[in-house]
């Protein structure tokens, strides 16, 4: 361990730089203009579904390919209670969260009865369900979706600068509780389960972690952060629309692309997958069909060169994590 | 009215047989990989895509085109097995979902980029349109009838296949119990793979009815994929048989659903495989 001290420098510099873009990301109604800060307002949203899928799929052992059934639901239900119910905007933000939570407790007992190996598809078909139902509902435009009435819009704010700023506060602290209260789950004795959980799932059953109980806690714990991310897209696209709201492209596949490749199973992972993708989408979207190919071929590579993605290659060479998850044993 | 709806499940039925083409290969390949192959549907999709180039673009007869495409399928899915699917065997569910994952991706988007999106259907020639007229409004469709026949056969012969021969044996050993197999001599990575090389087969032969029955195109697969699942998980897990059952259920239930309305069809599919899940969790038909 003689290397450990020189190397150290390594992990305060790449602290430094996740601390920058902290910083960034506060001063930036100030720097950026609405473009930028709509984009930001995306990245945030992202992060959160990513960080989301991680906990699922890399700690919890519950491989998900129906992330966007539940993102559809917030989306659905905070227009449901804003525009149908009346509800003020921001505790319609909230609700749309609470009802995702009530969607998922079914889903769960659907989809926990399902062997391990048909899980994620099982995922899937209720998220098609759900998507396929919204489609049926005419007070939320049937199949072809329906816009938020400006009256609901003005109430971010009069102006274009006004509304882009106040949403993307909205989602720079739905990201800022969704990563600290995940890490303060991994901390927790349930959060330990869960990485012991990940290194060995047999031997952390062995010695006495409660994997059923670690995983509905991940399960419900996911669902109200799906939903709010939901609302807050809703709150960009200015619309619901079935195939829209329930993107299986947008908040699935993307999101599984962003977490395999930023490391999974780690909190620095999606982080760093947000932060790649962002930079890289530009480019990808001139490439039409080929870009996803490049990603599904990157994905398989990741898997079977390194499993834990960017993230996984660059602790190789730092020596700590950055956002250290894991207690420290005392000296 | 009543015979409408009799003729309706009569459809549905002859269309189960397709879905349980679909899904006895998908069923299979559980065996072997101990997971759902994500890519399932769109490599169904994918061969037919073949089958429509070697029958359109290069004049091919339907059935040359046929036969053309099952070595192709069976190498397909052999060295599949082989060259990707078994360096993830045995390790964490995430690094399988993953792998299938990513192929799935990668074939959707190629079709799109090399066929564009539009909706295809191979021409069959006459025995599309041949229709038997039963009286009560009940018509069989030759082409279904035919494809519903070939589904019972393949079920069959499968069953037998698995259960009655040398080959099925290895298999089954295999898949049960990978390190005692390997224990007394079995080449497992092999067997696994011509496993896989069967799964290719179904897949061909399926794709080729598909692709002169209903219309695909790039994106289709998923669809295929849900319907071939429903039908596993409701037929019970390892039961060929069950997993005839199960297609015909799910296909049952969407010919009935596109009768009340043809946007239910797809729901009603959905609905009743839940439904018919919560109750029996293990399958109608669990080995």
């Amino acid at each position: 361990m003689t290397s450990l001290p020189s190397k150290l420098p390594l992990v305060s510099a790449a602290r430094g730089v996740l601390g920058l873009l902290a910083a960034m990301l506060f001063a930036a109604p100030w720097i950026f203009g609405p473009a930028e800060l709509q984009i930001l307002t995306e990245l945030l949203c992202l992060l959160v579904l990513a960080m989301m899928w991680n906990l699922l799929a890399g700690y919890a052992d519950i491989v998900t390919i129906g992330q966007h059934g539940f993102v559809g639901i917030g989306c659905y239900s905070f227009y449901g209670f804003v525009v149908l119910a009346g509800v003020g905007p921001y505790l319609a933000i909230l609700l749309a969260g609470l009802t995702t939570l009530v969607f998922a407790v079914p889903a769960m007992v659907i989809i926990f009865r399902l062997r391990a190996a048909y899980l994620a598809v099982g995922t899937w078909v209720l998220a098609e369900v759900m998507m396929l139902g919204a489609g049926k509902i005419e007070a939320f435009g049937a199949g072809l979706g329906i816009s938020l009435p400006v009256s609901v819009v003005r109430e971010f704010g009069g102006n274009i600068v006004e509304r882009f700023t106040t949403i993307y506060w909205i989602s720079l602290a739905l990201a800022l509780v969704a990563m600290g209260a995940t890490y303060a789950l991994m901390r927790s004795a349930v959060g330990i389960g869960l990485t012991a959980m990940r290194d060995n799932e047999e031997a952390a059953g062995t010695i006495g972690v409660n994997l059923f109980r670690a995983r509905v806690i991940c399960f419900l714990w996911t669902a109200p952060f799906l939903g709010l991310a939901g609302a807050l897209i809703t709150l960009q696209k200015l619309r619901i629309a079935p195939a829209a709201s329930f993107s299986i492209t947008d908040w699935t596949v993307y999101i599984i692309f962003i977490v395999v490749i930023g490391g999974v199973g780690s909190f620095e992972g999606p982080i760093i997958g947000t932060l790649v993708f962002f930079a890289i989408r530009e480019y990808l979207q001139d490439w039409g069909v080929w870009h996803f190919i490049i990603l599904g071929g990157v994905s398989i590579a990741t898997v079977l060169i390194e499993p834990r993605g960017i993230w996984g290659l660059l602790r190789r060479v730092i020596p700590a994590d950055l956002i250290p998850v894991a207690h420290t044993p005392p000296r | 009215m009543a015979g409408a709806v009799i003729n309706q499940i009569v459809q549905g039925v002859l269309l189960g047989g397709l879905y349980a083409m679909f899904a006895v290969g998908l069923s299979l390949s559980v065996g072997v990989m101990r997971f759902v192959n994500i890519a399932h549907g769109d490599l169904i999709v994918l061969i037919s895509f073949l089958v429509l180039t070697l029958t359109t673009k290069l004049g091919m007869p339907l059935l040359v085109a046929a036969v053309i495409v099952l070595p192709v399928t069976f190498a397909g899915g052999y060295l599949l097995q082989r060259l990707l699917l078994q360096r993830v065997l045995g390790e964490s569910v995430l690094s399988i979902v993953l792998v299938t994952f990513g192929l799935s991706v990668i074939v959707q988007n190629g079709l799109q980029g090399t066929y564009g999106a539009d909706t295809r259907l191979v021409p069959g020639g006459a025995i599309v349109t041949a229709t038997i007229h039963l009286g009560g409004g009940i018509n069989i469709g030759v082409l279904p009838l035919a494809i519903f026949i070939c589904a019972v056969v393949l079920v069959f012969v499968l069953d037998l296949a698995l259960y009655r021969t040398r080959l099925g044996a290895r298999i089954r050993a295999v898949s049960d119990d990978v390190a005692s197999a390997n224990l007394v001599g079995l080449r497992s990575a092999h067997i696994y793979a011509v496993a896989m090389g069967i799964v290719g087969v179904t897949i061909g032969i399926s794709a080729a009815f598909m692709a002169v029955w209903t219309n695909f195109d790039p994106t289709s697969g998923p669809s295929r994929l849900l319907v071939a699942f429903e039908a596993v998980v409701l037929g019970g897990l390892g039961s060929l048989w069950g997993t005839l059952a199960g297609g015909i259920i799910v296909a049952v239930a969407q010919s009935i659903g596109a009768q009340f309305d043809a946007g239910w069809q797809l729901l009603a599919g959905h609905l009743v495989f839940l439904a018919v899940f919560l109750i029996r969790p293990q399958g109608l038909f669990p080995k």
